[in-house]
């Protein structure tokens, strides 16, 4: 989205992931979002995501719907496909995209008025299918484009720069995801990179819907005193309940786990991630109980992070068709008709 | 005397009463018989208990229409006797049950009314109430056959064929046949002069509707991704896909499917979906009807500028809002021509029959993959839901599928750069690369101002320098899109131009007119933009007839914007009560406009 084209130049001694690629070669273009907006920290730890997961930039395909945070697949990865869609309507462009293509990694961004307000429906039914992507949510309460209006994940008392606070129910994507039965589902703050990145990286790899809801702080219309998604209000509250470290495949786990806090969940392609659980009563493997923890922590005003949900045996949308492996778009066309002496046969049937 | 062949039966029952399979009956064995014939379905937007009214016209002279004449009323619904009765045609024949006596009010001296009592018939002969009115509904079948003298073999062989998984029926659909065969026969003089007989019209055709026609089109068309949301009356399409997929496209040694349909949660997503698939080089498609299109618009704007190609049926009906769901109309013209805000406009088909169903829907995929934009294929319900008697369908298996301007993973890695809106070839059409075959094609896709790189742009000139691309991209559309079907004669100065399901009466009416000595000349257009042929032929005449289905003439603004055809020339001949277009109508209109001094 920028005018500013980024100088390329890249360090002779900069690390170099398993691709050769260095960790340049995943970003952007210049953001043009205001300075300080938490969205450009969570771009930052895309960039570190995918550079350390090591993927092919043509096989990453960026998703996008409209809003700051949908504006920010520019400012990554620019050697992979961007779909920088329509308002509220990421979701179902992902679907039909991964229905072409099971083989890409999908990274949808999306805020809490292109997924809560005008994408309710779609993100509600990307989570039904179990669509496999990983789909961000940069959350900060207001519209920002369109300067400082509230948006459906603001909480109950929390104060605009003008007028009067919120009164409406906020609208929780995670208890939406909960509900919905997404299988991956985190919640993190674009001020903690290191809790986000390896949140990030386990849902690129997560083999279903993987949502991670960020709290993504605007500096410019909601980080005032007596909002609830400002950099202050978000870490004074915010507790993490489940750390992830996020383990590649043929690495070995080298930290010493606490037994009976510790559990790691082995995803697609060989990676693994391990949850420690700073609440030893946290189940990450129970709707219910998450369900009611979440709840029970969110009326005490406090904001729970970490991997809150995860659920590996779940099959996504292509398995529960019972699709082909290959891209149904690498089908060869002569292949997919049955020719004229089998049409022959069909209209046999309309005599 | 009546003319063989030629005779209009009307069968008005309740709907789900199950007198559909009846009803294709009478039609198929018709049909094997060797006679063209016509099938018009009425029904209502209902489940259960409402009327509803099959009409069969048998046409030897091979007419593609409805008539506006009904010869024998098979009235079975109580409800609906006063109005079916009035509908007959003087000197014709209206058969209820008389197992009720009829009201004696209602009656007609100058047709001839017979009782059959097919209910008490039934209802001696078989048990279960279920089974009871269904085979009423076959016992009017046997009636029918022995008024119109319809061969008892050909519609046992048909009874054989349908039952061959279930025999035990056979015997019950035979009996139910000759219950009302045999009391025709032995209280009443059969045939009636209205009657049919075997004849050689049929060879080489096939009986088929155009929704099914539509979706065996898009499994030809190597479509892999369909995305939808129910709708009358386009569903059956979809459904029809769905069920080629199941017996063509299923891997034998995986048994894992090379298709994927995805009941979407509304159309907003169905489009959004088919738009996802295309970008990432699948052949995509949605089938939906007017208030789908209504929904689809702020993505078929996005299609446009972001050059996605995407098919689209729309199976249009009454409108506007949910208007009349189950009745016929070509009323989303203008909507689909200009779907979506901004200067935005879109390339349509217009199939006049199932036959073009099949063949538009592989055009429709070529066209899109060619000029990278949404193409829309109007059927509508006449065509998508009715059965018509068209030629058997060929599939030319040497024709190569056209998928357009896209860059291989050899090409790319040639390249020094690769820009997605640059104008390479002068066409106005733009090279493409797909996700995930290599790096050098990617691009960021967006809505928003984009220079012809690609990039971000808020500048005047940059902008203006790709909407300006997108006009010479329509005019190349204009040229490669399929020409109208033109009949002309240097002699005449007036002529008839149509598109769509209008085309059969069109043909039928020509020739009524003829017969009075007003030969017209004739064009069918069969896609937008329209091409140089049909300004061609708008002008070479000193007025045109439009015949179009809709209140608001859409198709005749569209021939006055896209063509700049002289509206003093344009005459609108509109029919937009929900009913198909018949021949009576374009007669009546045309001979009132000759009278008021237009040309003939």
């Amino acid at each position: 989205m920028s005018y500013i084209s980024k100088p390329k130049i890249q360090h002779p001694n900069a690390r170099r992931n398993k691709l050769g690629l260095t960790s340049r070669d995943y970003e952007g273009a210049v953001s043009t979002l205001c300075a300080g907006c938490g969205h450009d920290s969570v771009t930052a730890a895309i960039v570190q995501s995918v550079y350390e997961l090591n993927i092919e930039p043509h096989m990453l395909a960026k998703m996008s719907g409209i809003g700051c945070s949908s504006k920010t697949p520019a400012y990554f990865a620019s050697q992979s496909h961007g779909f920088n869609s329509v308002h509220g309507r990421m979701p179902s462009v992902t679907t039909g995209a991964n229905a072409a293509n099971r083989t890409l990694t999908y990274i949808g961004v999306s805020g809490d008025g292109d997924s809560l307000s005008i994408g309710a429906g779609q993100f509600v039914h990307a989570i039904r299918r179990n669509l496999n992507m990983c789909y961000i949510i940069e959350n900060n309460g207001v519209y920002g484009l369109t300067k400082g209006q509230f948006s459906a994940s603001a909480d109950i008392g929390s104060k605009p720069k003008k007028g009067l606070p919120n009164q409406q129910e906020p609208i929780d994507p995670v208890s939406m995801a909960l509900s919905l039965g997404a299988t991956y589902i985190a919640r993190s703050f674009s001020g903690d990179k290191e809790q986000l990145v390896p949140l990030i990286q386990g849902a690129l790899m997560h083999k279903g819907f993987a949502l991670v809801d960020v709290i993504s702080p605007c500096v410019t219309f909601n980080d005032h005193e007596g909002s609830t998604k400002s950099y202050a209000h978000t870490r004074k509250h915010y507790h993490n309940v489940v750390n992830a470290d996020f383990i590649a495949p043929a690495e070995e786990i080298k930290t010493a786990y606490d037994e009976g806090s510790a559990m790691s969940v082995e995803l697609h392609g060989g990676s693994k991630i391990v949850l420690r659980k700073v609440d030893k009563d946290y189940d990450p493997s129970s709707r219910a109980s998450s369900f009611k923890y979440l709840r029970d922590r969110f009326n005490a005003g406090e904001i729970i992070t970490g991997l809150l949900y995860i659920d590996e045996a779940r099959n996504e949308m292509h398995d529960l068709m019972g699709n082909v492996d290959m891209p149904l778009s690498q089908l060869p066309l002569e292949t997919l008709n049955p020719g004229n002496k089998e049409l022959k046969k069909i209209l046999s049937g309309y005599r | 005397m009546a003319k063989l062949n030629d005779v209009v039966i009307k069968i008005a029952t309740v709907n789900g009463t199950g007198s559909a399979s009846a009803n294709g009956l009478i039609m198929k064995s018709l049909f094997r018989m060797g006679i063209p014939v016509v099938g018009k379905n009425y029904f209502p937007s209902n489940i259960q208990g409402l009327p509803t009214w099959y009409e069969i016209r048998v046409t030897g002279d091979d007419y593609q229409c409805r008539s506006d004449r009904v010869d024998v009323m098979v009235a079975m619904n109580a409800q609906t006797y006063a109005r079916d009765l009035a509908e007959v045609i003087p000197g014709g024949w209206f058969i209820y049950d008389s197992t009720w006596p009829r009201n004696t009010q209602l009656g007609r001296d100058d047709i001839t009314i017979i009782g059959i009592p097919l209910s008490r018939m039934c209802n001696e002969h078989f048990d279960g109430a279920r089974a009871r009115i269904l085979m009423k509904n076959i016992a009017y079948v046997g009636a029918l056959a022995a008024f119109l003298a319809i061969d008892i073999d050909t519609i046992t062989e048909l009874i054989e064929e349908t039952f061959a998984d279930k025999k035990h029926l056979i015997a019950s659909n035979m009996e139910a046949i000759k219950l009302g065969f045999d009391y025709a026969r032995k209280n009443f003089v059969c045939p009636l002069p209205s009657k049919v007989a075997a004849m050689d019209g049929t060879k080489g055709h096939i009986i088929i509707d155009g929704n099914t026609a539509a979706g065996l089109g898009c499994l030809y068309a190597g479509a892999t991704v369909g995305a939808w949301y129910p709708i009358t009356p386009s569903t059956s399409l979809m459904d029809a896909f769905r069920t080629f997929c199941a017996e063509y496209r299923v891997d034998p040694e995986t048994g894992k499917r090379t298709y994927c349909i995805i009941q979407a949660e509304d159309e907003l997503a169905a489009i959004g979906m088919v738009l996802g698939a295309s970008w990432n080089g699948a052949r995509s498609f949605t089938s939906t009807s007017g208030p789908g299109i209504s929904l689809m618009s702020e993505f078929l704007g996005y299609a446009y500028y972001a050059e996605i190609p995407a098919v689209l049926f729309n199976v249009q009906r009454c409108g506007p809002s949910t208007g009349m769901p189950t009745r016929t109309q070509q009323s989303d013209i203008i909507s689909c021509a200009y779907a979506s805000h901004g200067d935005t406009k879109h390339v349509l088909l217009f199939p006049a029959d199932p036959g073009e169903c099949f063949t538009m829907a592989q055009t429709a995929f070529d066209l899109a993959e060619r000029l990278q934009t949404p193409v829309m294929v109007l059927s509508d319900l006449d065509i998508g839901m009715n059965d018509w008697m068209v030629p058997e369908f060929e599939f030319d298996e040497k024709k190569i599928a056209d998928r357009g301007k896209v860059l291989s993973a050899a090409e790319l890695e040639q390249m020094e750069s690769f820009h997605r809106y640059l104008d390479v070839d002068g066409d106005g059409i733009p090279y493409r690369s797909l996700p995930g075959v290599h790096p050098k094609g990617s691009y960021f896709t967006r809505g928003s101002g984009h220079t012809k790189y690609g990039a971000y742009t808020e500048e005047s000139s940059e902008y203006q320098d790709v909407v300006d691309r997108l006009l010479l991209k329509w005019e190349t559309a204009r040229s490669i899109v399929p020409e109208p079907e033109i009949e002309f004669s240097k002699f005449n100065k007036a002529a008839i131009l149509s598109f769509g399901s209008s085309h059969g009466a069109c043909q039928e009416a020509r020739d009524r007119l003829a017969a009075q000595n007003i030969a017209l000349n004739y064009c069918r257009v069969k896609s937008f933009p329209f091409s140089a042929s049909i300004k061609e032929f708008i002008q070479q005449h000193e007025v045109v007839y439009v015949v179009e289905q809709n209140r608001d003439a859409q198709f005749r603004a569209l021939l006055m914007l896209d063509s700049d055809a002289d509206p003093s020339k344009l005459i609108s001949l509109l029919h937009y009560d929900g009913m198909p277009l018949n021949a009576g109508f374009v007669v009546r209109r045309v001979l009132e406009e000759i009278a008021k001094g237009q040309a003939a």
